[in-house]
C-alpha cells in the first residue's frame, strides 16, 4: 500500500477500446480494493460524507472492504444510496467526497468512487442479504420521471413504508442513465440491475406514460395519490441558434447519444434505429455529454473526433476523468473555438466556420467570458456535428400542471431542502430544478424530498387525525 | 405489452391496426400521434391517432408498409398479438372550432389522420369540403368514411383510375378561385403536396395547417431530430406540432431531413426481405 498514490485500476487500452462499446475501467479485485481501502485514515472529521450529496458514510464502507467484510461494506452505502453502481462510475468524486478528503491535502485522495464501484459490483457477483423492507402504510406517492432523482426519490419512499408508482415516459426506466450516458462509461446492464433492485423492493414503474397528457399532476392528487414528486430532467436539447444548424448531419448530443445508447443504433441492422457517422465528426461543448459523444464518434467509427469549446481546458466541466479518457483516445480538443454557422454540401454539413476565442472578463458565472478575436475565423471540414451544449427543462409536465410556478427559464421553483413547489403536496428535484446538473445531485435532490415528502404527509396524518 | 385488437388491410400495403390502450384511447385527441415499438430491437415509430374507442381501449392507426419495421408489421403482426411500447398522446391537438366552410385535404397515406379532424370540424359545426387523392384506386382508403363526415368530397387519382384525374391542389385552386369563402384549410400528406397545397393557399390568404411527419426518436421532445423551421425559428414536430402554419414551413429543409437515412432504411429493408425470403 502507499499511501500516495491511489491504487489504480485497469482500464482497456485506448488503441483497443475505441472499437467498442464495453466499459473502459475494469474494476478492482478483492485485493486491490482492500489495499486502496487501507489507505483512508479514518479521520475523526469525515469530511467526506459532507461532500457527498447523499451523504454516504464513506468511512464505515471503506473500513468493512479494509477488513474484507465487502456485503457489510455494500449494505452501509445502501443505507443512503439507492444507485451505487452508478454513482461509483458517473459522480464527480473530485469536486465531492474525493475533493475533500483529508488525504488528499497532502497525497491522492482515497479512491472513493472506485471503492464504490467495487462494492456493487462484488455485490451483483455475490448473493448478499436482501435488505428488509418495511410494510406498505397505505399512503401512495406518484413519482414522474424514472431517472436519477425519481429513482432516488421512490427508492427512499419506499424504505419509510409508502406505496410508490413511478410514471415513466420512455420505453425504459433510468432516464439520462440509459439514454444519455454511453455504455463504455456506464453499462446499461447495471442500470437495469440497480432498478430491478428497487422494484424487488417493492417500487412499481410503469413505462410509456405520459404524465401531462394521459393523467395531469391534479388527477393523480385526486386518484389516490397523496402526493406527487416531479423528476422530469432537463431533457429538452439546446442548440447555438447559429445557421446552417438544421441541416442534416447536425444532431443534438440528445439525438446523437439516444440513438446510440437507448436504441442501440451501434448494432444497427441487428436494432433498427440507425445512426450516420462522418469521417470527421465535431462536438460543440465542453461538458460529460460532449466528452461522451466525441467519444462514442470514434466508437462509431469517426476517423477523428474534434472537440470545439469556447473557453479554455482549465474551465471544461467535464469530470476529470473523462476529459483524461477522451484525450488518451486521440480526441482533438480545439479550444478556445467556437462555431459561427455550419457550411453545407448536397443538402448535408460539410463544414463549420469557427472563430478563435480569447478570455476576458470573468462573467456571472464568475469563469472569464471568451471573447472572439476578430478576423481569426477558419473553417473545419466535417461530415457530423454533435451540439452538446446543455438542455433546458422537458416542458411536458410544467406545461400542462395547474399552479406550479415556473421560473423564467421554465424550470419548476422548487425548495433547494425540501423540494415543495408552490403547489401542495407536489415536489420536484433534479434537472426539472436546477437545470442540467450531474446524477448524483439529482439524487441528492430526490433523497431530500423524500424526506420531506414523509414528513408532510405525516403531518398531514395528524392533522386529519 | 399492448394487444392488437384489430387487423384490416385498406389497400396495397396499408393496413389499420387498433391497439389496446384504454388510457390513450380515454384522452387522445385528432391531430396527436402515438410512438409505437414493436419489439426489443425495434425502433419508435410515431403514427399519427385516427381513431379512439373508450369502450374497448382502442387506438385507431393506419400504418403504409415502407420500410423494415412496417414490413415486419404487416407481416407478423395479427390480431391478438401484442406489441411491445405503446406511448401517447403526443403533440399538440388539432384547433377545432367553428371556422365556417374548411376544406380537408389528404394525400395518399394522410387521409388517416385527415379523417378525425374533419369529423371534428363537421361536429363542431364547420361546412366541410374533403379532397383526397392517391395515386391510384387501389391505395385510396376510408373513402366512405370521409364521405360520411364532409358535406361535399372530391375524389382524385393521378391516374384517374378513380375519381378525377389530377392532383388534389387542383380542385383545391378551383374552389379558392371561385370566391367560396373558406374558413381555414387543413393538408396532409407527403412533405411535397403539403408545400403545393399550402403554396396555392397562400395566394389565397387562406389559413393553412399541414402536420409534419418529420423523422423522430423519442417523439417527447428530448432529441431534436425532428426540428423544423416555422419562419425563422427552429420549432420540434414533437411538442411544438405536428401541426404547423403551412404558410411558414420551410418544407425542402423538411423533405431533405426525410431523406437523411434514406441508404440505411433502404439497407434495413433489403435485409429483411432477404431473411423473409422475399427477394435473392
Amino acid at each position: 500500500m502507499s499511501l500516495q498514490k491511489q491504487t489504480p485500476m485497469r482500464q482497456q487500452p485506448p488503441q483497443a477500446r475505441i472499437h467498442n462499446f464495453d466499459e473502459v475501467p475494469l474494476g478492482y479485485s478483492e485485493n486491490e480494493a482492500i489495499v486502496e481501502a487501507e489507505r483512508c485514515l479514518q479521520c475523526p472529521t469525515a469530511p467526506c460524507v459532507e461532500g457527498c450529496p447523499v451523504n454516504v458514510d464513506i468511512p464505515r464502507f471503506i473500513e468493512h472492504v479494509k477488513n474484507s467484510r465487502f456485503a457489510e461494506a455494500i449494505a452501509a452505502i445502501k443505507d443512503t444510496n439507492s444507485l451505487p453502481a452508478v454513482c461509483g462510475r458517473v459522480c464527480p468524486q473530485e469536486t465531492q467526497c474525493q475533493g475533500v478528503c483529508t488525504l488528499g491535502r497532502r497525497f491522492d485522495p482515497v479512491a472513493i468512487g472506485k471503492l464504490e464501484r467495487f462494492c456493487a459490483d462484488w455485490e451483483s457477483e455475490h448473493t448478499a442479504p436482501k435488505a428488509s423492507v418495511p410494510e406498505k402504510n397505505g399512503q401512495r406517492v406518484a413519482v414522474i420521471g424514472a431517472g436519477p432523482a425519481g429513482l432516488t426519490a421512490a427508492g427512499d419512499l419506499r424504505k419509510r413504508g409508502y406505496d410508490v408508482v413511478v410514471f415513466e415516459l420512455l420505453h425504459v426506466a433510468g432516464g439520462v442513465l440509459m439514454y444519455g450516458i454511453p455504455e463504455f462509461r456506464l453499462p446499461k446492464q447495471i442500470v437495469q440491475r440497480e432498478i430491478s433492485a428497487l422494484k424487488e423492493m417493492g417500487v412499481e414503474i410503469h413505462v410509456n406514460k405520459v404524465v401531462g397528457q394521459i393523467y395531469s399532476v391534479d388527477d393523480l392528487l385526486g386518484s389516490g395519490y397523496d402526493a406527487v414528486f416531479i423528476g422530469t430532467g432537463a431533457g429538452l436539447p439546446r442548440f447555438l441558434g447559429v445557421p446552417g444548424e438544421n441541416l442534416n448531419g447536425v444532431y443534438s448530443a440528445n439525438e446523437f447519444l439516444t440513438r446510440t445508447n437507448l436504441m442501440r443504433a451501434f448494432r444497427f441492422p441487428e436494432y433498427d434505429t440507425p445512426i450516420r457517422i462522418g469521417k470527421r465528426v465535431i462536438t460543440v461543448g465542453g461538458g460529460n455529454v460532449a466528452m461522451d459523444s466525441a467519444r462514442t464518434a470514434l466508437r462509431l467509427g469517426a476517423e477523428e473526433s474534434i472537440i470545439v469549446y469556447r473557453r479554455s481546458a482549465e474551465e471544461l466541466p467535464a469530470r476529470e476523468e473523462e476529459v483524461e479518457h477522451a484525450r488518451e483516445e486521440g480526441i482533438d480538443f480545439q479550444l478556445l473555438t467556437n462555431p459561427l454557422r455550419f457550411l453545407e454540401k448536397d443538402g448535408a454539413v460539410a463544414g463549420a466556420e469557427c472563430i478563435r476565442m480569447e478570455l476576458g472578463e470573468p462573467d456571472e458565472s464568475g469563469r472569464r467570458r471568451p471573447v472572439p478575436i476578430e478576423g481569426s475565423e477558419f473553417v473545419i471540414d466535417v461530415d457530423t456535428v454533435v451540439i452538446a451544449i446543455g438542455n433546458g427543462p422537458h416542458p411536458l409536465v410544467p406545461r400542462t400542471t395547474k399552479g406550479l410556478d415556473l421560473n423564467r427559464r421554465g424550470n419548476i421553483v422548487a425548495d433547494s431542502e425540501t423540494g415543495s413547489t408552490s403547489k401542495e403536496g407536489v415536489f420536484a428535484g433534479g434537472d426539472i430544478v436546477t437545470g442540467a446538473a450531474t446524477v448524483i445531485e439529482a439524487m441528492g435532490a430526490g433523497k431530500r424530498a423524500a424526506a420531506a415528502i414523509d414528513r408532510y404527509l405525516q403531518s398531514k396524518e395528524k392533522r386529519t387525525e | 405489452m399492448y394487444k392488437i385488437l384489430g387487423k384490416r388491410t385498406l389497400g396495397p400495403q396499408i393496413r389499420e391496426y387498433v391497439i389496446e390502450a384504454p388510457e390513450v384511447a380515454r384522452v387522445a385527441k385528432p391531430g396527436q400521434f402515438v410512438v409505437i415499438r414493436l419489439h426489443e430491437q425495434g425502433e419508435r415509430i410515431p403514427l399519427t391517432v385516427v381513431d379512439t374507442d373508450r369502450e374497448s381501449g382502442g387506438v385507431t392507426i393506419v400504418v403504409q408498409e415502407v420500410g423494415k419495421s412496417t414490413r415486419e408489421m404487416g407481416d407478423h403482426f395479427e390480431s391478438g398479438d401484442t406489441i411491445l411500447d405503446f406511448a401517447g398522446p403526443l403533440g399538440v391537438a388539432s384547433e377545432i372550432e367553428n371556422y365556417g366552410t374548411v376544406i380537408c385535404v389528404g394525400g395518399g397515406l394522410g387521409i388517416a389522420p385527415l379523417y378525425p379532424i374533419a369529423r371534428a370540424l363537421k361536429e363542431a359545426g364547420n361546412t366541410v369540403i374533403g379532397i383526397v387523392g392517391a395515386r391510384s384506386e387501389d391505395l385510396l382508403f376510408y373513402i366512405d368514411r370521409m364521405d360520411a363526415v364532409c358535406d361535399e368530397l372530391i375524389v382524385m387519382t393521378d391516374d384517374g383510375s378513380a375519381g378525377r384525374k389530377g392532383f388534389v391542389s387542383e380542385p383545391l385552386r378551383e374552389i379558392l378561385s371561385s370566391g367560396r369563402k373558406i374558413g381555414r384549410v387543413w393538408a396532409i400528406g407527403p412533405a411535397i403536396m403539403m408545400k403545393v397545397s399550402a403554396q396555392v393557399t397562400r395566394e389565397f390568404n387562406i389559413p393553412t395547417v399541414v402536420s409534419l411527419n418529420s423523422v423522430m426518436i423519442d417523439g417527447t421532445g428530448m432529441c431534436g431530430g425532428c426540428r423544423v423551421e416555422i419562419g425563422d425559428e427552429a420549432k420540434f414536430a414533437c411538442v411544438d406540432g405536428p401541426e404547423f402554419d403551412g404558410h411558414r414551413v420551410n418544407f425542402d429543409l423538411l423533405m431533405s431531413r426525410q431523406r437523411f437515412y434514406h441508404d440505411e432504411e433502404a439497407c434495413a429493408l433489403d435485409r429483411y426481405l432477404k431473411s423473409e425470403g422475399k427477394k435473392e
